[in-house]
């Protein structure tokens, strides 16, 4: 007979049903996921949260009738117009760059490779300044194009939409760049070679074999490049014009609500952008994820 | 359809991977190119799919110079060793992408299509599995289904680059026996590169044996077993063992002896002796090949035993039944039943 001895660990059952936290051998969850968590909030929740508590501080009415303005609306749909429009020439524009640069050797590649990053590096008011210059009636660029250039055009870059669409297009380049960069890299070479041999010519495989595969990291790029594009403020003031109701970004909105210490009202308008932004993001995320199982490692 | 390579010559930035390499392939036949890496066999087959073009000499595909051809006009079905499927499409989008992708003129209508696909995979035996994706098949599924998808274009020829190279031994044993059905049933004239000299010996009809981008021997797998023609594919096809002998008066001496075996055409000086471990038969001393065994193991159902033959450092290996008596005894002499001498500058 086995005498009881006192003192024993009382014996636990294997825990059974729903835990929260799913058992793992790697220690440290606790630690790090407290970390994250305080991390967050004191960097991104509780700012994000005191915006909404300063928007509710003023009466319903109020936040409808700023919310509805004229000039609102209409800087909302500048700003969130021309970063889609943007995003989406940085895909295309952004998918030749990083083709060029992982498909070809030539000279001075490394150094295109580095220029890629510049617009991450200048700070952005530098570059609304030189752009607007450039794109300006008696820029360089903007002679060329413009009424009396050679060709004709009439074409009015700076101080009109376009010119913000030219900023964006400028600052969000990177993005697409250098997420389908590294995918494209590893994308095997068998893959094109096996479609050639089966009788795809080179337009086929590019579009049936190459980019389908490169679609996660496009969707990345063109998120990324759009977040960026609609928080983008010191760029586009330059080249904007900045006349309401035609070429004022919301974000110009805000600060011109700021000046008027009108602090809740650009409070509304702030709120309203987070909640546009974060919906595009999440759609986005999703189509992301649905490409990810369809195309990508499962 | 016949393949006639002539004369082909392939460098990669000056150095040659083919050297002047000629090869006829006939209609209908399964033909194996062997060889150690960097012997040039993947190179070979490339240059037949047209996945590089030649730096010299010509490759004809019946009568028609197909050289200046372009992958796509070749027509040739091309099996890689890493499968090389389409992950975005499901198997029957990566079995019809070659019928797919033809100009409207030769495309046949989308029923059709998807009817010979259907075949195709029938054909693979993987009925049921039209709908998966690639990811979701084993290695060996996903070998077949890239074979189908090869062999969905009707290819003139079909080429097969270490196509068993990334699967286990078993399944590789399987796959072996099915494409040789495959091959019987379809017919098309096929050519496979593998270093794995056992796949090559059971599943081809011919063997082409390279080495540093030359051709050292062509011939039936027998053929090129029992009389290989220099002391690389002695060595490389089956196992062999070797043996510095001299020869004098129509006879071979080791260590000033005489061993029982006459010389036939090879001239009198140094030369070098070959036989298969497996093909000798044990002689009581005398005229013989006598050494100390300073080794033995068994492996399976043979015991594997290593001589030491007249102070010569290069060892000898012979191999005997497992529970042959000799295997005790710490000295042997036999005599290879099947020989070949390569004399040595």
């Amino acid at each position: 007979m086995i005498p009881a001895t006192a003192g024993q660990v009382p014996f636990h059952p294997a825990r059974a049903g729903w835990t929260f936290v799913r058992p793992s051998v790697i220690p440290g969850f606790g630690l790090t996921l407290g970390y994250t968590l305080t991390y967050l909030s004191l960097i991104v929740l509780i700012p994000l949260a005191a915006l909404f508590f300063k928007s509710a501080t003023l009466p319903w009415s109020r936040i409808v009738e700023i919310a509805t303005a004229h000039r609102t609306v209409q800087a909302l749909w500048v700003s969130f117009g021309s970063s889609l429009l943007a995003a989406l020439v940085n895909v295309v524009f952004g998918l030749v760059v990083a083709w060029v640069l992982v498909r070809y050797r030539f000279p001075g590649k490394r150094i295109l490779d580095a220029i890629v990053d510049l617009p991450f590096a200048l700070p952005t008011a530098v570059a609304g300044i030189a752009l607007s210059s450039l794109y300006a009636p008696k820029g360089w660029i903007g002679w060329f194009v413009g009424p009396n250039g050679p060709l004709h055009l009439g074409w009015k870059i700076a101080y009109t939409p376009s010119g913000i669409v030219v900023a964006l297009i400028f600052i969000g380049l990177p993005f697409v760049v250098r997420t389908v960069q590294p995918v494209l890299e590893e994308f095997e070479q068998e893959l094109e070679e096996a479609a050639a041999t089966l009788g795809a010519n080179r337009w086929q495989t590019i579009t049936r074999i190459i980019l389908p595969r490169l679609t996660p990291a496009i969707l990345t790029g063109f998120s990324l490049a759009f977040a960026r594009a609609v928080g983008e403020y010191g760029s586009v003031i330059f080249i904007a014009g900045n006349l309401p109701n035609q070429s004022e970004i919301a974000p110009l909105l805000i600060i011109i609500k700021l000046e008027e210490f009108d602090i809740p009202g650009a409070a509304v308008i702030a709120t309203i952008m987070l909640v546009l932004a974060f919906a595009m993001l999440l759609v986005i995320n999703l189509i992301q994820a649905w490409a990810r199982r369809r195309y990508g490692d499962v | 359809m016949d393949i006639r390579v002539e004369n082909v010559l392939k460098e990669f930035s000056r150095y040659p991977a083919l050297d002047d390499v000629s090869l006829e392939i006939k209609s209908g036949e399964l033909i194996a190119l062997l060889g150690p890496s960097g012997s040039g066999k993947t190179t070979l087959l490339r240059l037949i799919a047209g996945l590089e073009r030649p730096t010299a000499g010509r490759i004809f595909f019946g009568d028609e110079d197909a050289s200046s051809k372009s992958v796509q006009q070749r027509n040739v079905g091309f099996v890689f060793q890493a499968y090389a499927l389409f992950r975005n499409m499901t198997v029957l989008e990566n079995i019809s992408f070659g019928l797919k992708v033809r100009p409207r003129a030769t495309r046949p209508p989308r029923a059709e299509i998807k009817k010979r696909a259907m075949e195709l995979l029938d054909l693979v035996q993987l009925s049921g599995l039209d709908a998966r994706y690639p990811q979701q098949l084993s290695g060996g599924q996903r070998q077949r289904v890239a074979l189908a998808r090869a062999l969905a274009i009707e290819p003139r020829v079909l080429l097969l680059d270490e196509p068993f190279g990334a699967l286990d031994a078993q399944v590789r044993k399987e796959l072996r026996k099915w494409l040789r059905e495959i091959h019987d049933k379809t017919g098309h004239t096929t050519v496979f590169v593998t270093h794995d000299q056992e796949e090559a010996l059971e599943l081809a009809d011919r063997l082409v044996v390279m080495s540093q981008g030359k051709i050292e021997q062509v011939g039936s797998p027998d053929t090129v077993y029992d009389t290989p023609n220099s002391p690389f594919v002695f060595g490389f096809i089956g196992e062999s063992s070797r043996l510095p002998v001299e020869i004098d008066n129509g006879e071979l001496w080791v260590g000033g002896r005489a061993i029982g075996l006459t010389s036939g055409e090879t001239p009198k000086g140094n030369a070098l002796l070959y036989f298969r471990p497996h093909d000798v038969e044990l002689v009581p001393e005398g005229a013989a090949l006598a050494g100390v065994v300073v080794a033995s193991r068994r492996v399976g159902g043979t015991r594997r035993v290593e001589l030491e033959i007249g102070g010569n450092p290069e060892r000898v290996e012979i191999d005997l039944p497992f529970d042959h008596p000799a295997g005790e005894k710490t000295r042997i002499a036999f005599k290879p039943k099947r020989w070949r001498l390569f004399p040595t500058a």
